[in-house]
């Protein structure tokens, strides 16, 4: 298991790549906590990840239960600290003068570049997830998944309403 | 303190109960809910600037509805606001996801429960799947920026790259390039 200050300097450092915030940067934490060092199995990954699907709240929590699986409730502050600190205090830095900027070209470059970033970033995410979700061979959870993004881009529902239906549909074992 | 508060700035306290009830509003994500209680229900901000707020936000790292209430916090009460505001969408969020954590601490090994969370992972990735698609689509007419987007999904996704060396290489390159087409 990894030590405290550990994790704390691995999401801090996330913290400052989270381009597209923090559904964005799933698969590079998948990657560091499942794949590279082994700290958790894929599908405790996928679980944790539901878990913060399942309350209210901006999506970055999900970062917070890794924290607390990791480390227990120290773990849980300490990573959610370390993972939105240092891009707050550089929101703060750059916000005190963005008026300024206003529609300098190089501000128009670097929105034209981190938009698609974070557009490639959010579809590996999910993609991954999806993945993750089925394991080997569980399609049944893949079929879930484009299912519900073909339900998601047609209807305007709450998306607590598909979440609810996952979970009921998780728990009669259809996926 | 920075920032001069305007005549119609909410204080600190309506910051912070503002943001505690857009932080509790969404489920699988709270953006849509930030732009109808800041333009629509408090009239914090007239449509154009959020957009434009928005934008900035999104330009930086970090979980952007924090660093939306970050700008906001800033700009109507100063350091203050810009601590207030962030923690304000945090807290209550974080305690609920607490309380279910250590459910699934005790809990999550049990087979009901393992079966549901399963169905519920499926449908957070077809979520965030239809986002990924929806963000595409804003960027239908633009080919390098479509391009952009399949080599960041193809680095991370399928070649499963190290996210520092993609974001650190592609990101300058594609503002170098975006700078270089406007002359």
């Amino acid at each position: 298991m990894p030590s405290l200050a550990e994790l704390i300097l691995h999401f801090a450092l996330l913290s400052l790549l989270a381009f597209g915030g923090g559904n964005a940067t799933l698969p590079e934490m998948q990657r560091l906590v499942v794949e590279q060092y082994h700290w958790m199995s894929a599908a405790t990954f996928s679980e944790l990840f539901a878990v913060a699907q399942a309350a209210p709240g901006p999506n970055v929590l999900v970062v917070s239960l890794i924290g607390l699986q990791l480390a227990g409730i120290p773990g849980f502050f300490a990573v959610t600290a370390a993972f939105c600190l240092p891009s707050s205090l550089l929101m703060y830095g750059f916000a005190r003068w963005w008026r300024g900027v206003g529609d300098a070209p190089w501000r128009i470059a670097v929105q034209g570049a981190v938009g698609p970033v974070a557009v490639g970033l959010v579809l590996a995410s999910g993609w991954l997830m999806a993945a993750t979700a089925a394991g080997p061979g569980g399609w049944p959870a893949m079929l879930l998944a484009v299912a519900t993004v073909i339900l998601v881009l047609a209807l305007p529902w709450n998306p607590l309403w598909w979440i609810a239906a996952g979970a009921l549909l998780g728990l009669a074992g259809a996926v | 303190m920075g920032v001069l508060t305007e005549p119609a700035s909410p204080s600190l306290g309506a910051l912070f109960r503002g943001f505690c009830l857009i932080g509790l509003s969404g489920f699988g994500g709270v953006m849509p809910w930030a732009r109808r209680y800041i333009v629509e229900r408090y009239r914090w901000l007239p449509p154009g600037e959020f957009a434009a707020l928005l934008g900035l936000c999104q330009i930086m790292p970090g979980p952007n509805v924090m660093n939306l209430a970050l700008c906001l916090g800033a700009r109507f009460q100063g350091w203050r606001g810009a601590v207030v505001a962030p923690l304000g969408i945090m807290l209550a969020p974080m305690a609920i996801v607490l309380a279910l954590g250590l459910a699934y601490l005790n809990f999550g090994e049990m087979a009901p429960v393992r079966a549901m969370l399963r169905g519920i992972s499926a449908v957070g990735a077809g979520l965030i799947l239809a986002t990924g698609l929806k963000m595409l689509y804003e960027y239908r007419r633009q080919a390098p920026a479509v391009g952009l987007a399949v080599l960041v999904f193809a680095a991370i996704g399928w070649l499963r790259l190290p996210m520092l060396p993609v974001v650190a290489l592609l990101l300058p390159a594609a503002v170098v390039i975006a700078l270089l087409g406007r002359h």
